[in-house]
């Protein structure tokens, strides 16, 4: 009976837990509260994907209201699966936490971090789970804000300035967007996804609707870091307590590449993408390019952890490129790389995050040596970064097979080559990290560093195990993405 | 043991071999008892599936789906038997000779040393024994990273610098060539098993196969085909073990090897030979051939002449591939082996001269045969076979080479071949005529003989007579071969 419930309770549980940790004021209590929800979280995700992979989509209807007039949950394979990444993340990013937040942030501020975290959770959840477009923009609120918060938390003042970027930036997506959908409401009276995607064929043609298409587009644009909206990213990841980095960095941008998948497939439709509005061509040229200017930008960063945030905008762009060939090799490349980007950025945060707590720093100079004083931690790196390179065995490869594939099928083998080239600037920025720290030195006048506790090994290892178990074992990633493409592209599945 | 059982098994023995290795690192005799063991047994392994093959069996098994449609197939024909025979047999006597090297040289971190060295045979067996192009691509790459710490073992700058060029040019050649030529085939044919007769034919025109050939042929960054070969100089950085087994076996022949098994079981040559899309390709393997021995003669490090040698080599097996006629794939697989003795031997020897005299370069090795009569008799032997001169191994590979050459009307290839083979004298000889014809440096009469340590002249003097014993009795790689192209 209860499992009838699990889409509310994947939002219910979360949401009640933050006051709950304000209400205890116990930072330890508070990481108790965050590490249960969040394994709940993923057990409910981890069921809720098993229902639909079995038996279609699931319609819940929140407080009983029927759908167009009260707010509907709405399951399928595509957001069962992004549920699945952010939960799953929660999970290992939950015990590792610990240890770094009391490291890089006041104890009396423990409970508000945990309770913002919740926050951050639960909205990023909802995004996906709602099927109300409005709803959708509440819990897109929810998670901008708390986020905004945890990251004004990390330990440099810079975080200050970082998250206050962030939060100018996101306010405008998150306005853009709610214009749009307003937008939307005004062409079709009504908010209820479904609904608007059957209602949206008859005005299509109107310039009311591209306009809002153009809005929700660029907002979303902003909230997943394309370039050139990705200004606030690297800031925001590099000055973010090492939880949160991690957290956001394999969550949030995968959520608003989610929702813009959702809006232009479901809502609007592949068929209007295409035809009336030159969104493919938008998506694909600046994917590339942005994959490579993030890259080279990459190359030049002494913070490793900006280093790896400008990756990220890199990776962004190969998501990104993969939803562009709006076909279901390519879309099933692009999702895959939802989840599998996450797993290897994850891991290579998780590494940061157990040299910050050792050293304090993650600049690269102070990285010296570290290869033989912190062994499990750079070779959970390297591991990381061979997933990001893209080479076999790893999850990365499994995702740059599909980007390359998609291309060829479309006969566009320069975009196949551009895909490939810019995987060797990858080898560049991730050797730079290796040379320095198995071929250097440590620094002289600095005391030994030991290796990162278990707390935060075991997380990380946990998700380096994931880059290559997903990386062999593609069955479970490729069969989820693949089915979702087919959804997204209506061919059922 | 059954053929599929000693597939799965000469893989995993030398990752077995690897943990035992490492968990034996406080133990140094322990340790390298474990590596001869895993050796030894990897190549009785191998062995066990040479009467099946020659027998036409063909043992095979498919492991998992690793993309839909594509799994991690692993299957024992004779081409990869020539390559896997080798690389195991060498790596027994590598193992002998590197006890000696190590030690005699004192190099730290011997116990990554082995770790790495035992990964390395295990990702060269999985591409022998490769099943499809995926497969394979997976243990090239693995092949290639597990190298890595061996190139940079010595972690100067200088090694650094060198692994930075190895590691760049290998990567770069695989993923952005070799990777879109085999997700290109996949797109195309709907599989990557290898097949005789190869499968690309009616699935593309001329045109994308032609492309696709390039493709593979310089993504194979391994067979060190110009202008890609400048990583195998820069891996001569690495202790000489390594360069012995990896850089004269197991790497640059996991990397003609691929070029062979592509050529015959992706494309067929019969489909090339109609299409004549090797034609240009076989001028580049032959420009290769000429222009790297004549770097090599101006070269004064003997390891680098030596590298220089390898690459010049090495093209000789392309060309045979890219002659696309049985005789060419013949010739290519018979060079696989010659080449192997003869430059292992020379290897060993440039090994045995820098821990016994702590000599690098050739200018300072006058005299030195009488020192090292033993050494440098190896050497001796070692060059001949290079050359190709009989009663040494290295004539066969030239013979069916310049057949193939003959028999595909290319003159211009058979002139190369010859030339090549005078250039071989000229880079070669003049360190036996320094040893053994020209007085020392030091003028005070005998110095009497230093050699290298014991565990070191053996396995010169094992893989010498390998050089020897390959002259008298080709027949069972001969066969192979006949079988790779008459299926």
């Amino acid at each position: 009976m209860i499992a009838a419930h699990y889409p509310a309770l994947q939002i219910v549980v979360p949401l009640i837990a933050a006051p709950l940790c304000v209400l205890l004021r116990r930072g330890m209590l508070a990481w108790l509260i965050t590490v249960a929800v969040s394994w709940l979280a993923f057990f409910i995700a981890i069921q809720l994907l098993q229902q639909v992979m079995a038996s279609g989509p699931i319609s819940y209807e929140l407080g009983g209201w029927a759908a167009p007039w009260g707010i509907e949950y709405r399951i399928d394979s595509v957001n069962a699966f992004v549920l699945l990444i952010v939960t799953g993340i929660s999970a290992v990013v939950a015990p590792y936490a610990r240890a770094t937040v009391d490291q890089e942030i006041p104890e009396e501020r423990h409970y508000l971090f945990y309770s913002a975290y919740l926050l951050c959770l639960t909205g990023l959840l909802g995004i996906v789970i709602t099927g109300d477009a409005f709803n959708v923009f509440v819990f897109l609120e929810i998670s901008s804000l708390s986020s905004y918060v945890l990251i004004s938390l990390g330990k440099d003042r810079k975080a200050l300035t970082a998250a206050y970027q962030y939060l100018v930036m996101g306010t405008i997506g998150a306005t853009f967007f709610l214009i749009g959908v307003g937008l939307v409401y005004a062409m079709t009276g009504t908010l209820n996804m479904a609904d608007i995607a059957a209602r949206l064929d008859a005005v299509e043609n109107t310039r009311t609707v591209l306009a809002a298409f153009a809005f929700i587009t660029v907002g979303l644009g902003l909230k997943l870091a394309l370039f050139p909206l990705h200004l606030w990213l690297p800031n925001a990841y590099a000055y973010a307590p090492s939880a949160v980095t991690v957290f956001l960095a394999a969550t949030a941008t995968k959520v608003a590449i989610y929702t813009m998948l959702r809006f232009v497939f479901t809502l609007f439709g592949a068929d209007f993408a295409l035809d009336v509005t030159l969104l493919a061509e938008f998506l694909m040229a600046l994917a590339i390019v942005g994959v490579f200017a993030a890259s080279i930008t990459a190359i030049f960063q002494n913070n490793i952890k900006r280093m790896l945030a400008y990756s990220s905008v890199a990776q962004v762009g190969y998501m990104v490129l993969g939803v562009s060939f709006f076909s279901v090799t390519g879309l099933t490349g692009g999702i895959v790389h939802l989840f599998n980007h996450a797993m290897m950025k994850g891991a290579l945060f998780m590494a940061l995050g157990a040299v910050f707590y050792r050293l304090g720093t993650v600049h690269l100079d102070r990285m010296r040596g570290l290869g033989r004083q912190m062994p499990l931690t750079m070779f959970a790196f390297v591991i990381g970064g061979f997933s990001l390179i893209g080479l076999p065995l790893t999850v990365g490869f499994i995702s740059k097979w599909y980007l390359i594939l998609a291309a060829l099928e479309r006969g566009w083998w320069p975009i196949a080559a551009l895909v490939l080239l810019s995987s060797l600037l990858a080898v560049a920025y991730v050797w730079r990290v290796i040379e320095v720290a198995y071929f250097r030195d440590p620094p002289a006048n600095h005391p030994k560093v030991t290796e990162a506790p278990l707390s935060l090994l075991v997380p990380m290892w946990v998700l380096v195990l994931a880059n290559i178990y997903f990386g062999v074992d593609t069955s479970l990633t490729i069969g989820v993405a693949e089915s979702a493409a087919k959804s997204l592209l209506g061919m059922g599945g | 043991m059954t053929g599929e059982l000693a597939i799965i098994a000469a893989i995993l023995v030398p990752l077995i071999g690897a943990f035992l290795i490492a968990a034996s690192h406080r133990h140094p005799n322990q340790r390298e008892a474990a590596t001869l063991v895993t050796a030894t047994a990897l190549f009785i392994l191998v062995l066990s599936l040479l009467s099946p093959v020659l027998a036409g069996e063909r043992p095979e098994m498919t492991l998992w789906e690793i993309i839909p449609g594509i799994s991690i197939a692993l299957q024992a024909e004779p081409l990869g038997m020539v390559f896997a025979l080798i690389a195991s047999f060498l790596w027994i006597v590598t193992s002998v000779y590197s006890i000696g090297y190590m030690r005699g040289h004192h190099e730290k971190n011997q116990t990554r040393f082995y770790v790495c060295f035992a990964i390395a045979l295990s990702s060269a067996i999985g591409v022998a024994f490769a099943g499809n192009m995926l497969t394979l691509f997976i243990f090239y790459e693995v092949l290639t990273l597990s190298t890595y710490p061996l190139v940079t073992h010595h972690g100067t700058d200088e090694a650094r610098r060198g692994g930075r060029t190895y590691l760049g040019l290998l990567l770069f050649t695989s993923i952005a060539f070799q990777l879109l030529a085999m997700v290109w085939t996949w797109s195309v044919a709907g599989t990557l098993d290898f097949t005789p007769g190869g499968i690309l034919e009616g699935k593309a025109s001329g045109g994308v196969i032609a492309v696709l050939l390039a493709l593979y042929i310089f993504g194979i960054g391994k067979a060190a085909l110009m202008p890609f070969h400048r990583w195998l100089p820069a891996a001569m950085v690495a202790p000489t073990p390594v360069s012995a087994l990896l850089h004269a076996v197991a790497v640059v022949k996991a990397g003609v090897f691929t070029v062979l098994k592509v050529t015959v079981y992706i494309f067929g040559i019969d489909v090339l030979a109609d299409l004549g899309s090797s034609r240009w390709l076989m001028y580049v393997a032959a420009a290769t051939i000429l222009f790297a021995s004549l770097i090599a003669i101006r070269q004064d490090n003997l390891k680098r002449r030596l590298a220089y040698s390898t690459i010049s080599q090495l093209s000789y097996i392309v060309l045979g591939a890219m002659l696309v006629n049985p005789l060419g794939i013949i010739g290519g697989g018979m060079h696989i082996a010659m080449h192997a003795f003869g430059k292992i031997t020379l290897f060993f020897c440039a090994g045995a001269i820098l821990v016994a005299a702590h000599k690098t370069e050739i200018s300072q090795m006058k005299g030195i045969g009488r020192a090292m009569p033993f050494t440098m008799t190896a050497f001796l032997i070692g060059s001949l076979s290079i050359i190709g001169v009989p009663p040494m191994g290295g004539m066969w590979g030239k013979w069916y080479l310049a057949l193939g050459a003959l028999e595909a009307d290319h003159i211009v290839l058979l002139i190369v071949l010859m030339l090549s083979s005078l250039l071989s004298i000229g880079y070669l000889m003049p360190v036996v005529i320094q040893a053994f014809f020209r007085s020392g440096d030091q003028p005070s009469g005998n110095p009497g003989i230093h050699e290298a340590p014991l565990p070191c002249l053996i396995a010169q003097s094992v893989s010498a007579m390998g050089c020897i014993a390959l002259f008298i009795y080709p027949d069972p790689l001969f066969r192979l071969m006949s079988m790779v192209v008459s299926p």
